[in-house]
């Protein structure tokens, strides 16, 4: 495929209202602020793509963004 | 409760302790949306209402032009003299950028996730004490013998207050938030007793450190120096007044909600693995927390001429029924997955008790539908809610169903 596709959070807009480790615990987990953060690389597969997706529209703050790089 | 005069028009004229907004705020809101939408009122000296998710989150995000130093909107306005006052300085709510950011580091750590969710077992031996305790004559009062004692006791717990009287607890949260149009004095007087109950824990803790919550705000570090003591009294003040009406708003207004539906009460008592996401639809739905801002300078903001000293009032639970953001936002989807509430704000402040509250708000629900998996409202009249920005019901009666 040459593509990579990953889910990242920007910690500049995360603020800890903690709706993606709830939803995806495999993909998110926290910091010791409460943040999110992503676990590993944050490379998604097919398998993985939509529960991102359901993170994503879950964030109040927008903070999470999947992102395509070959 | 006052003798203010009633409100004809909410866009022109709002106040948000009209019992016509105490009783039903939503179809106000939701009028507003399409009239407004950003209502205005020359009470409490000047005030603003957005009622679109646009608009609060502009607001919530925007520290340049709006500023925390008050968060509870009155008649009054916070001067440099009395922040230190009953309702002034409780870091970090009360706080802006550069300091909220150092006040509000130094907390979070004690809400984190991790710390929180060691607490469950407690809080649901809680619940079930409470549960054994009332004395079902058919019918249990939700709010006043459940789901108002909840939050009180986990904020004892985590302050290290353990068996101390309640009450205390449950008097400084309402001196605060609901004696709005009492005068500054009287106020000043309501909160003594509160202030010196305080002040003498925070001296027993510092002869005597111990492994809790107000330990730990004593021993905290701004730049190698350790709070002042009015910081310190300050956060405990906010962790109460944050932590208890809140809460006990959303446990309450959940249970309400369930009374009166019993398809969603049949789901979650036969779908436990609902919960959390019901729980996020419980607090889109009855968000019971609306914040405020005051008006930095004199300005033109999304068209309206507001005036230094302004309130803004941060209506959270009218954004989170804008239909713009929320499809339906007026129906109650109980399976709901794609739910970017703000019950909990936006931006910087956040509600550091977000991650304690839906344990609190998770735990209380489970236990209480697993002890009465049929309920209903004993009394749709008999139901009253709390005036002011902290919404949930009062009393509410409910009738247990075999």
């Amino acid at each position: 495929m040459g593509e990579n596709v990953k889910v990242v959070i920007d910690a500049d807009l995360c603020q800890g209202q903690g709706r993606c480790f709830s939803i995806a615990p495999g993909m998110f987990t926290f910091d010791e602020l409460g943040n999110g953060v992503v676990i590993g690389d944050g490379t998604l597969t097919p398998a993985t793509m939509d529960l991102a997706r359901l993170a994503q529209a879950n964030c109040p703050e927008h903070a999470i963004f999947i992102e395509e790089s070959s | 409760m006052t003798d203010k005069p009633r409100v004809l028009d909410f866009a022109t004229d709002f106040d948000h302790t009209d019992p016509e907004w105490v009783n039903d705020p939503y179809p106000i809101w939701d009028d507003l949306r399409e009239r407004c939408p950003v209502a205005h009122t020359e009470r409490f000296g000047g005030a603003w209402f957005p009622a679109t998710h646009a608009g609060v989150s502009a607001i919530a995000k925007d520290t340049e032009n709006f500023t925390s130093r008050d968060v509870i909107v009155h008649d009054g306005r916070p001067t440099e003299e009395d922040l230190p006052a009953p309702i002034g300085l409780a870091p970090p709510i009360t706080s802006d950028p550069p300091f909220h950011q150092i006040a509000r580091k130094l907390i979070l750590p004690a809400f984190s996730p991790g710390v929180v969710n060691a607490l469950e077992p407690k809080i649901r031996a809680l619940c079930n004490e409470l549960l054994d305790d009332i004395i079902a004559e058919g019918v249990v009062n939700a709010s006043m013998d459940y789901a108002r004692l909840i939050p009180p006791a986990v904020i004892r717990e985590m302050l290290g207050f353990p068996g101390e009287d309640m009450d205390i607890f449950i008097r400084c949260v309402h001196v605060i938030t609901e004696s709005i149009d009492r005068p500054e004095e009287e106020r000043i007087e309501l909160f003594a007793p509160v202030e010196e109950y305080f002040r003498t824990k925070i001296e027993e803790h510092m002869e005597n450190p111990r492994d809790d919550l107000t330990s730990f705000l004593l021993n905290a570090e701004i730049n190698g120096e350790k709070l002042a003591v009015e910081h310190v009294f300050g956060t405990m003040v906010l962790i109460l007044v944050a932590g208890i009406d809140t809460t006990w708003g959303a446990i309450g207004a959940s249970l309400w909600h369930l009374a009166q539906h019993p398809q969603d009460l049949a789901r979650l008592v036969n779908e436990p693995e609902l919960m959390p996401v019901a729980i996020e639809e419980f607090l889109r739905f009855y968000a019971p927390v609306t914040m405020a801002r005051l008006v930095k300078a004199d300005m033109e903001y999304l068209g309206c001429p507001m005036k230094e000293d302004d309130w803004i009032l941060l209506g959270f639970p009218a954004a989170n029924r804008d239909p713009v953001v929320f499809k339906d936002a007026d129906h109650f989807i109980i399976d709901r997955a794609e739910n970017r509430h703000v019950a909990f704000g936006l931006g910087i402040h956040r509600c550091i008790g977000s991650n304690l509250a839906r344990l609190e708000l998770r735990v209380a629900l489970q236990e209480f539908i697993k002890r009465y998996p049929k309920f209903e409202l004993e009394n749709k009249d008999d139901v009253t809610w709390a005036q002011g920005q902290i919404r949930g019901p009062r009393n509410l009666p409910l009738r247990i169903l075999s």
